[in-house]
């Protein structure tokens, strides 16, 4: 059996948790499937979950889960796992994920193979696909020792609408855990927003994005005057934010904004996984690199390899011509 | 207050792959080797809560004898001193193993805190940290932005996705995994390098039998998602070929 774990907050469903439930269907190839939720008040979410082809939805539901925290996560998780004894558990590749799923998989000895990006059969054995060394290598990863093994997918690798649906839904089962409220030692404080994002990246048509590449702040103007040529978007991925030459709403990637214009143009940026992750849906992608093998030429429709201080001025006069 | 700062050595960033004869390991004999960026910004974070707070920084280290390199750039910094597990194994060592390494050399130096990167940016599996709060039977938080330190607990903010953020008390000793950008990184100057030389590293071993929970067993260049057209030609040329092809083909400009 492939156990599945949606992530909610405050009786909203990740989307994500579609994506991991269309691995854990690949993954199954027949087996059984069965998703489970953690939290409270999880009637609505089960219900929605309830439409995946899946054996059943389990609910973990007890008090001390709300708010989210690693250590109840991990000690009703534990129990929860146990009691199924599925061969794998997928989770989507969030935040929440990274912050519980390793202690998890410590806390019960077994493996975890995290970020994965599709899933394989090679000579009887199921190996997991990740991204290495920013990008620049992907590998096969064989999990060892005994099972369940954990599987985080990166979000974005798989289609949430291609998770199989069932005509007829699924059937919801509580399952009851142990969990003393008494073992949670982080006290959280409701999320918050820094500041109202002035900018919305998401609805712009077009974007220019810089990257490391650029060098340094006194360079941003030869992509700003680009974005003007073009009417778009200025934007930048986490270093260039970071460093404060873009304020942090121009940022995109996981940890900024995720946007899918009609024209994405990367300057210099190497396409690290938690940029790629927040651009890759753009219908048309372009990268200026210097770097032949930068991982941003694997999801760019047009690319320029050389000098983005040569090339983004040629391309700026280009377009007033 | 006792900080314990865990980086790790990785490949530069502009180092260009290389793969073994076996394709599951890099050619390590190529590779020119720098701190992993986030464990930069922990080492930061660490030298800084000990100019609030005093005590001392102690810089921990899993794998073979290259890491002294980063060792000694982080006691240049400011480090106090540094604890290294040193092993041939651990250079491709999974998080269990690495995790189960420093767990050992550490725990009986009864850490206040203990900050860490949260990714490496070689196999990048953002769980060392938290494995190693498990093993250390600690509290911890992930993605963490700034740092407060009340009493004998610390309140953190945790990155969340899209923007948001999210305070946390937990009670100390905790482990940290400290996001890229927490601070503006200090350099070492020339008397931080040579106070550095003077500064104790402590060699430990690594655990006699440990037990990988993974194995690579192919890596490769990856797979193009997409046929990109590479456009060639001088810069003049190179962009009006790219802009003719976005007006007529791609259609995304007028």
């Amino acid at each position: 059996m492939i156990l599945c774990i949606a992530e909610q907050r405050g009786g909203k469903l990740n989307r994500a948790s579609w994506e991991t439930v269309a691995a854990a269907q690949q993954l199954a190839a027949g087996q059984p499937v069965t998703v489970m939720v953690a939290g409270t008040n999880l009637q609505s979410v089960a219900a929605e979950l309830a439409a995946a082809q899946v054996q059943e939805v389990i609910t973990v539901e007890n008090a001390a889960l709300e708010p989210y925290t690693p250590d109840g996560y991990t000690a009703a998780l534990k129990s929860a796992v146990e009691q199924m004894s599925p061969a794998f558990v997928l989770l989507p590749h969030t935040y929440q994920t990274r912050d519980f799923a390793p202690k998890l998989a410590a806390r019960m000895n077994r493996a975890i193979l995290t970020d994965v990006t599709a899933i394989k059969q090679a000579g009887g054995e199921t190996a997991f696909v990740r991204p290495m060394f920013q990008g620049k290598l992907t590998a096969d990863v064989v999990p060892q020792g005994p099972s369940p093994h954990f599987v985080t997918i990166q979000i974005g690798a798989y289609r949430a609408d291609q998770a199989a649906r069932s005509s007829s839904a699924a059937p919801i089962r509580a399952l009851p855990v142990t969990l003393n409220a008494t073992e949670i030692r982080q006290k959280p404080e409701p999320p918050f927003q820094e500041a109202r994002q002035a900018v919305d990246l998401s609805q712009a048509e077009r974007i220019v994005s810089v990257g490391r590449g650029i060098k340094e702040q006194a360079n941003i103007p030869i992509a700003q005057k680009l974005a003007e040529a073009l009417g778009a978007e200025l934007a930048a991925s986490r270093p260039i934010c970071d460093a404060g030459w873009l304020p942090m709403e121009r940022q995109v990637g996981s940890s900024g904004q995720t946007v899918a214009p009609k024209l994405y143009l990367a300057l210099g940026i190497s396409g690290a996984i938690q940029h790629l992750v927040g651009m890759k849906g753009s219908s048309v992608i372009v990268a200026i690199n210097k770097d032949p093998d930068a991982p941003i030429f694997e999801v760019a429709d047009f690319g320029i390899v050389g000098d983005l201080f040569e090339i983004v001025p040629a391309l700026t006069n280009a377009l007033k011509e | 207050m006792k900080i314990a700062v865990c980086i790790k050595q990785v490949p530069t960033r502009d180092w260009q792959p290389k793969l073994n004869e076996s394709r599951t390991w890099i050619r390590e004999q190529d590779a020119s080797y720098e701190m992993n960026e986030p464990d930069a910004y922990a080492l930061e974070e660490s030298l800084r809560l000990k100019e609030k707070h005093g005590g001392e920084v102690v810089v921990c280290s899993a794998g073979p004898a290259r890491v002294a390199q980063v060792i000694r750039e982080a006691l240049a910094r400011g480090a106090d001193r540094a604890i290294h597990v040193e092993d041939d194994g651990l250079a491709s060592a999974d998080a269990f193993v690495i995790a189960e390494a420093l767990a050992g050399a550490m725990k009986d130096e009864q850490f206040d805190l203990i900050l860490t990167g949260l990714q490496s940016d070689d196999q990048g599996f953002a769980q060392t940290g938290v494995i190693l709060a498990e093993r250390l039977n600690l509290p911890h938080a992930t993605i963490i932005m700034e740092v407060q330190i009340e009493n004998a607990a610390t309140r953190v903010k945790r990155e969340l996705e899209g923007g948001w953020f999210q305070w946390v008390k937990m009670p100390l000793p905790a482990v940290l995994t400290i996001q890229s950008g927490i601070n503006q990184l200090r350099y070492a100057t020339l008397k931080g390098i040579m106070a550095a030389k003077k500064k104790e590293i402590r060699k430990a071993a690594a655990p006699a039998s440990t037990t990988p929970r993974q194995k690579i067993v192919s890596l490769y260049v990856p797979e193009k998602a997409k046929k990109t057209q590479i456009i060639s030609g001088s810069p003049a040329e190179a962009a009006k070929t790219l802009v003719r092809k976005l007006r007529e083909e791609a259609r995304v400009i007028s």
